[in-house]
C-alpha cells in the first residue's frame, strides 16, 4: 500500500501542477463536460458544439491572434466532480490563463458559485442557473446568459396571451405546469403563481418525481382539469414520457409547452408520433444554414476534427446552444482584448468583457450568426441581457420556428430578482456594488 | 528491529488508560497531527483543500459513524446518506431560525437531529437483524431526501429548494476560505474521532461488540440489547448527521437533497467495508481509498494529450479500473485496509528477519 500511496500521491501532484511549460499565447476554456451518465445527450451535444466552435475561431487566427485551448474534465453532472474539475482546472493550462467555466448544469453552478466569486473567474450559466444572479451588483461574477428561469415563464405566458388573443383573453383560462421534482423544476412556481396572479389565469402545479417515467396520475388530473394549456417543465426522460403519457389520456400535443430543457431532439424523437405538434421554446433555432455553422462544417467537420461522436447531430439544438455558448464567450473575449490588449486575459478581464456584451443584428451578421443567437446588451446591473425565446414546433421530422423573438415582462420581474438577491447579499454579507458608478 | 513492543509495559493505571500504547504509534501520530495541523494549511493550495482533503475528512467521519453502528455494534444500515442530509439541513435550519447562532452549535443541533431521526429508524431493529434490518433503513433512505425536497419549509422557501451556507466564523475571524474550511473540518473530525475511538474501548463498546458477536449470549449476561442498539443508532446518526453538516458547509457551500442519495450511502459502507470493519483507523483508510484513488486515475488521465481518448470513454475506463482495484483489494485483504497495518506492524518486528 505504501508503494500505491506515494505512486498515486506523485500521480496526483503532476495532474495538478501539470507541465509548467512557459507561458503561451492562448486563452484557456475549462470545460468541466459531461459525456457518460443520464444526461450525456445534452453534454455531449453542448461541449461538442462549444469546442467545434472554439476549433472553428482557432482555424482563422483566433482572437486578435490569441489562441483558443481547453481541456475537459468529466463530472457525470454530479456536484462533487463538478466541484473537483473547478478546483483542478480554474489555474489554466500551461501558462494559458482560463477566461470562464461553463458547467452547464444548475448543481455544480451553485456549488461554485462562491468559489468563481473568490477566484475571479466568471461562471456562465447561459438559459439556467440562479434567477438572481442576473443581478450584476450581487453576484459579479455569475452570468445566466440570453435568459433565465423567470423570463423563461414569463415568455412562456406571454406567449400563450398571444395564442389566446391577448393578455387580457388569459382571465379565467387554465394552465397546468408540469416540473420535475428537482431544485431546477421547481426554481419558477413561485414566479408562476404571481403570474397567475397578475394575470387572473388559473394555475395547478404538479410535480414528477425524479427521474420522471411514472406520470400517469398526473395526466389522469390533467384529463380532470381539461387546461387550456400545459408548461412541461422536464429534463431528460421525463419529457418523451410526458408526451406519450398525454397522447395516451387524449391531451392534444399542441397545447403543450416545452421550457428550455424539454425542447430538444433527444426529447422528442424517443416519443415517436407522440411528439408530432409538441410546442417547445428555444434561445436558438436548430437547423444547419447559419453562415456560421457553414463555417464550423467547412473549417472543422469536413477537415475530420469535429468533436461529434455522431456527425447527424450536427445543427441539432444541443449542438447549437454549444455553438451559441462559444460565440457569447468569444465575444466576451474580443471585447475585454479591446479595452486590455490583444494577449491571454486574466478571468478578472474577461469579466469586464461580458459585462459589455452587445450583439446587435449587425454584429450578429458578421458572425454569421444573425436568427442563430439573439441581440444582447449586458451591463453590471443585468448579467442576462436579452430575456427572449423563440417557439417551435416538432413536425414529427424536424423542428420548425412557428413565432418572432417573444420578450419575457422584465419591468415586472426585475423587482422580484432584485429583492432575492438582496436578500442574498444580507444573508451573505455582501455590500452590493454601486453600479451607477461604474463605466 | 525497529519497532521493537517488548519493554513498554503499563506501570500505572493511567499508562493503561492511553489511547495508544506504544510510543511509536503515539509519536506517529504526533507526527501525522503536526504536518496536518502545522503544516498543510500554509502549503497546502485550493485543489488540495476543496478537491481532496475536506471530502477525504467529511467522508472519513461518515465512515466512522456507520463504522460504529456497523462495525462495533452488527446492525446493518443503507440509510447512511439520509442522516446526512438530515444534518445538513438541521444545521442550515438551526441558524436561520436562532439567528447569531454560531455554526458549530447549528452543526451540533444537526448532529442532535440527525441522532432522532436515526433511533426512529433504528427501532426496528429490536425486532428484526441482518438484511431485514437494511429495508428499514433504506425507507429512511427514500423518505428524508423525498421529505426535504416536498416540503419547502426545509429550505426556508428557496425557490430552488437548494440553499447556501452562511459564512463560517470563528470569533471574529472569517473561514471560509479553503485553508479556513479544511482546519474546521480537520479539528471537528479529530474531536469526534478521539470521542469515538474512546468510546469503543470504553464499557459501552464492548456491549456493542458482545451485541455484534452474539446477541442472545449478551442478553444473558445482562446487558440491555434495546438500549446497546438504540444508542448505537443514536450515536452514529449524530457522526452522520455532523459529516452531513460538514459535507454541505464546509465542502460544497451548498445543500442539495439530490447528493445525498443512495449511491452516497453506498459509498460510505464501502468504505467501511473496505477499510475494515470494526475499526476506527479502517474509516480513514477506506475514505482514503475511495476518494483519492478515482482522483488519482483521474489526474493521470488528465494528464494524457488532448483527444487521446474520447472524455466519455475515459471515464468509463477509469470505473472499471477501480472496480477491479476493488476487487483485488477485498480478494487479497478481506478484512479491510485496517488488517495490513497489523500485518505490517507484526512483520516490522522480526525485520530484518522473514519468518
Amino acid at each position: 500500500m505504501t508503494l500505491r500511496k506515494t505512486f498515486s500521491t506523485a500521480a496526483l501532484a503532476l495532474g495538478v501542477i501539470g507541465l509548467n511549460a512557459q507561458a503561451a499565447n492562448e486563452q484557456y476554456f475549462p470545460l468541466q463536460s459531461y459525456r457518460v451518465g443520464p444526461y450525456a445527450a445534452g453534454g455531449t451535444g453542448f461541449f461538442g458544439g462549444f469546442i467545434d466552435y472554439l476549433q472553428y475561431v482557432n482555424a482563422h487566427g483566433g482572437v486578435n491572434g490569441v489562441q483558443l485551448t481547453w481541456s475537459e474534465c468529466e463530472t457525470e453532472y454530479v456536484v462533487e466532480k463538478g466541484v473537483e474539475c473547478y478546483e483542478r482546472l480554474k489555474k489554466g493550462l500551461n501558462g494559458a490563463p482560463a477566461a470562464a467555466t461553463n458547467p452547464l448544469s444548475v448543481g455544480i453552478a451553485y456549488a461554485t458559485l462562491d468559489r468563481s466569486t473568490a477566484d475571479k473567474l466568471p461562471l456562465i450559466t447561459i438559459n439556467h442557473g440562479r434567477t438572481d444572479s442576473t443581478d450584476g451588483s450581487v453576484f459579479p461574477y455569475v452570468f445566466p446568459l440570453q435568459l433565465n428561469p423567470y423570463s423563461e415563464v414569463s415568455a412562456i405566458v406571454n406567449f400563450i396571451g398571444q395564442k389566446v388573443g391577448g393578455p387580457d383573453k388569459l382571465r379565467g383560462k387554465k394552465i397546468v405546469t408540469l416540473y420535475h421534482g428537482s431544485p431546477y423544476g421547481k426554481e419558477t412556481n413561485e414566479v408562476l403563481q404571481k403570474l397567475a396572479t397578475k394575470f387572473g389565469f388559473e394555475l395547478t402545479l404538479l410535480e414528477v418525481p425524479h427521474p420522471g417515467n411514472e406520470q400517469q396520475s398526473q395526466w389522469l388530473t390533467i384529463r380532470k382539469i381539461k387546461p387550456d394549456y400545459v408548461i412541461l417543465r422536464g429534463w431528460g426522460v421525463m419529457n418523451p414520457v410526458a408526451l406519450k403519457t398525454a397522447q395516451k389520456v387524449g391531451y392534444p400535443t399542441d397545447h403543450i409547452i416545452g421550457n428550455i430543457w424539454s425542447n430538444s431532439e433527444e426529447d422528442v424523437t424517443p416519443a415517436g408520433a407522440a411528439a408530432k405538434g409538441y410546442i417547445a421554446i428555444t434561445t436558438h433555432p436548430s437547423g444547419t444554414a447559419f453562415p456560421v455553422l457553414q463555417g464550423i462544417k467547412k473549417d472543422v467537420i469536413d477537415a475530420g476534427k469535429g468533436n461529434l461522436a455522431d456527425p447527424k447531430r450536427f445543427g441539432t439544438v444541443y449542438y447549437n446552444l454549444g455553438v451559441e455558448n462559444g460565440i457569447l464567450n468569444v465575444e466576451a473575449v474580443r471585447l475585454a482584448q479591446a479595452r486590455f490588449g490583444n494577449k491571454p486575459l486574466t478571468g478578472e478581464q474577461v469579466r469586464w468583457g461580458f459585462e459589455h456584451l452587445a450583439l446587435d443584428d449587425k454584429r450578429l451578421k458578421e458572425l454569421g450568426a444573425l436568427g442563430l443567437v439573439q441581440p444582447l446588451k449586458l451591463s453590471c446591473a443585468d448579467h442576462e441581457g436579452g430575456g427572449a425565446v423563440r417557439f417551435q414546433q416538432w413536425d414529427g421530422q424536424q423542428w420548425k420556428l412557428i413565432s418572432d423573438w417573444v420578450q419575457a415582462d422584465r419591468a415586472f420581474l426585475r423587482p422580484i430578482i432584485e429583492a432575492s438577491a438582496l436578500q442574498y447579499a444580507k444573508d451573505k454579507g455582501i455590500t452590493p456594488r454601486n453600479c451607477a458608478k461604474e463605466s | 528491529m525497529w519497532f521493537l513492543e517488548a519493554g513498554q509495559f503499563s506501570t500505572r493505571a493511567a499508562h493503561d488508560r492511553r489511547l495508544l500504547p506504544l510510543w511509536q504509534e503515539r509519536w506517529a501520530l504526533a507526527a501525522v497531527l503536526a504536518v496536518a495541523l502545522g503544516v498543510v494549511p500554509f502549503w497546502g493550495n485550493d485543489y488540495w483543500f476543496s478537491a481532496i482533503l475536506i471530502p477525504f475528512l467529511a467522508l472519513s467521519l461518515a465512515g466512522l459513524g456507520l463504522n460504529l453502528l456497523t462495525g462495533y455494534a452488527g446492525q446493518l444500515s443503507l440509510g447512511s446518506a439520509a442522516f446526512m442530509a438530515a444534518g445538513a439541513f438541521a444545521a442550515y435550519n438551526a441558524q436561520l431560525c436562532l439567528p447569531g447562532l454560531p455554526w458549530w452549535l447549528g452543526w451540533g443541533i444537526g448532529g442532535l437531529v440527525a441522532a432522532a431521526l436515526s433511533v426512529l429508524f433504528g427501532l426496528p431493529s429490536l425486532r428484526i437483524k441482518g438484511f431485514y434490518l437494511i429495508v428499514s433503513t433504506l425507507a429512511a433512505q427514500f423518505l428524508i431526501p423525498w421529505a426535504l425536497v416536498k416540503f419547502s419549509w426545509f429550505s426556508h422557501g428557496s425557490a430552488s429548494g437548494v440553499i447556501t451556507a452562511p459564512p463560517l466564523t470563528v470569533a471574529g475571524w472569517d473561514l471560509s476560505h479553503p485553508a479556513g474550511r479544511y482546519l474546521l473540518t480537520l479539528v471537528t473530525v479529530l474531536g469526534l474521532t478521539w470521542v469515538a475511538h474512546n468510546m469503543v474501548r470504553s464499557e459501552l463498546g464492548r456491549q456493542w461488540m458482545a451485541v455484534r458477536d452474539m446477541d442472545t449470549a449478551a442478553a444473558v449476561i445482562g446487558i440491555s440489547l434495546p438500549r446497546a442498539k438504540l444508542l448505537a443508532f443514536a450515536i452514529s446518526g449524530f457522526y452522520l448527521g455532523v459529516a452531513g453538516a460538514l459535507w454541505a458547509f464546509a465542502y460544497l457551500v451548498t445543500v442539495e437533497p439530490h447528493g445525498f442519495d443512495l449511491a452516497r450511502s453506498f459509498q460510505i459502507l464501502f468504505i467501511v467495508i473496505i477499510g475494515g470493519l470494526g475499526s476506527v483507523a479502517g474509516a480513514f483508510l477506506g475514505a482514503a481509498f475511495i476518494v483519492l484513488f478515482p482522483l488519482a486515475l483521474s489526474n493521470l488521465a488528465g494528464a494524457l494529450p488532448n483527444g487521446w481518448i474520447d472524455a466519455g470513454q475515459l471515464e468509463n475506463l477509469q470505473k472499471m479500473a477501480f472496480g477491479a482495484l476493488i476487487i483485488l483489494v477485498l480478494i487479497r485483504e478481506p478484512e479491510g485496509l485496517a488488517s495490513l497495518w497489523q500485518r505490517w506492524r507484526s512483520r516490522a518486528r522480526r525485520w530484518p528477519l522473514r519468518h
